[in-house]
């Protein structure tokens, strides 16, 4: 087995507070300096750009996930990683069935939709920023229904996370794993939320800016990096398991 | 009323968005719940809010908001801070909860 690492939430210019260097080729090749296996693009209830990363990441030897980062109508932000481009798409189509308004793009930002060669493809005029009318219930039903893994978003974040908006984890959500920002340690997080323990936890770089891919990532020690053996190591079976980035460097290589 | 006048008459600390202070306030809104304030919240309100994320600035903005005042001591994130200045949004913070001195305001005839 060998140790992966994997920046598991990062948006793209598609994303509307992404910059506009965050092009799927941009962010595949800094994945690649900045020594990433695995990374996922998560942009805001969308999955647009997620084949063409897939694609610039095939071009630089990473693997790249697709997944979105999904707001529920409470405004807690949830990843949804998957498979497959194709359930990441059937995904979209159920939050984009429940997600209203039109973008403004001076007042939010830009969403474009680019190919892996950097080619603006379109715009996207939806209020991705938004929050769907889907309560987190529902959102992490149909992750879950999709096969997805289900990852609560910042949860020691001061907005759009699960603790900062319903004040604690209810116990029937099956969240595949907790994101704690890059921000904390694992150690300060679980000091400063209990309700941790017992879920796998994950850290991520949220990236926004091209400079951020990869500035912080999870460990994952399996055997290849599939999404089949990251679902084993988030649930530390066969041997699989999450190494916390403090101990992560010592058993690298 | 004017924001100016907000600030100076309920004891309110301008922290970003200095240059929009002549805004002109009418009505009030409270809420914390982004998609609920797009929602319901009246032109040209003044917004009381424990929200600090740079978004509320685009939120105002969307509502032509005179001002927004952040309660029970919470203070606003850098972005926020940089973002109100550029778009002229007032950002005031209080020591007070949003429930007393929204009673203030309303008292006072903001409404
Ligand atoms: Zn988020
Ligand atoms: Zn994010």
């Amino acid at each position: 087995m060998k140790l992966y690492r994997a920046d598991m939430h990062i948006h793209t210019c598609l994303s509307p507070c992404g910059d506009w260097g965050m092009s799927p080729k941009a962010i595949a090749r800094k994945s690649r300096q900045m020594g990433m296996d695995i990374i996922a693009v998560c942009d805001h209830n969308t999955a647009e750009n997620a084949g063409s990363a897939i694609r610039a990441g095939q071009n630089y030897g990473i693997t790249v996930l697709p997944g979105m980062e999904i707001c529920s109508k409470e405004e807690v932000h949830v990843l949804a990683i998957f498979e497959t481009v194709d359930r990441a798409l059937a995904m979209q189509a159920f939050v984009y069935d429940h997600l209203p308004g039109k973008n403004s793009p001076n007042l939010w930002g830009d969403q474009i939709v680019v190919d892996e060669n950097d080619e603006v493809v379109d715009e996207n005029s939806r209020l991705l920023i938004g929050a769907t009318s889907l309560s987190l219930y529902e959102v992490v039903d149909k992750v879950n229904y999709f096969n997805g893994l289900c990852i609560a978003s910042h949860i020691d974040r001061p907005a759009f996370g699960i603790i900062s908006n319903l004040g604690f984890i209810p116990e029937d959500l099956r969240f595949s794993a907790l994101e704690v920002s890059w921000r904390i340690s694992m150690r300060e997080a679980a000091g400063l939320i209990p309700d941790i323990a017992g879920f796998p936890c994950i850290t991520s770089s949220d990236a926004h800016y091209i400079e951020d891919v990869g500035k912080a990532w999870t460990g994952l020690m399996m055997e290849a990096p599939t999404f089949t053996e990251i679902r084993n190591a988030f649930e530390g079976r066969l041997g699989r398991r999450i190494v916390h980035r403090d101990t992560a460097r010592k058993e690298d290589g | 009323m004017q924001a100016a006048d907000l600030a100076a008459q309920f004891n309110l600390t301008v922290v970003a968005g200095k240059k929009g202070l002549e805004r002109t306030v009418s009505g009030g809104h409270c809420g914390d719940l982004l998609s609920e304030v797009m929602a319901n919240a009246p032109v040209g309100c003044v917004w009381l809010t424990i929200q600090v994320h740079q978004n509320i600035i685009a939120v105002a903005l969307l509502k032509e908001m005179a001002a927004i005042i952040l309660t029970g001591g919470n203070r606003p994130d850098e972005e926020t801070m940089a973002k109100a200045d550029a778009e002229k949004i007032p950002v005031m913070v209080s020591d007070q909860r949003t429930y007393g001195l929204a009673g203030q305001l309303y008292s006072a005839g903001v409404v």
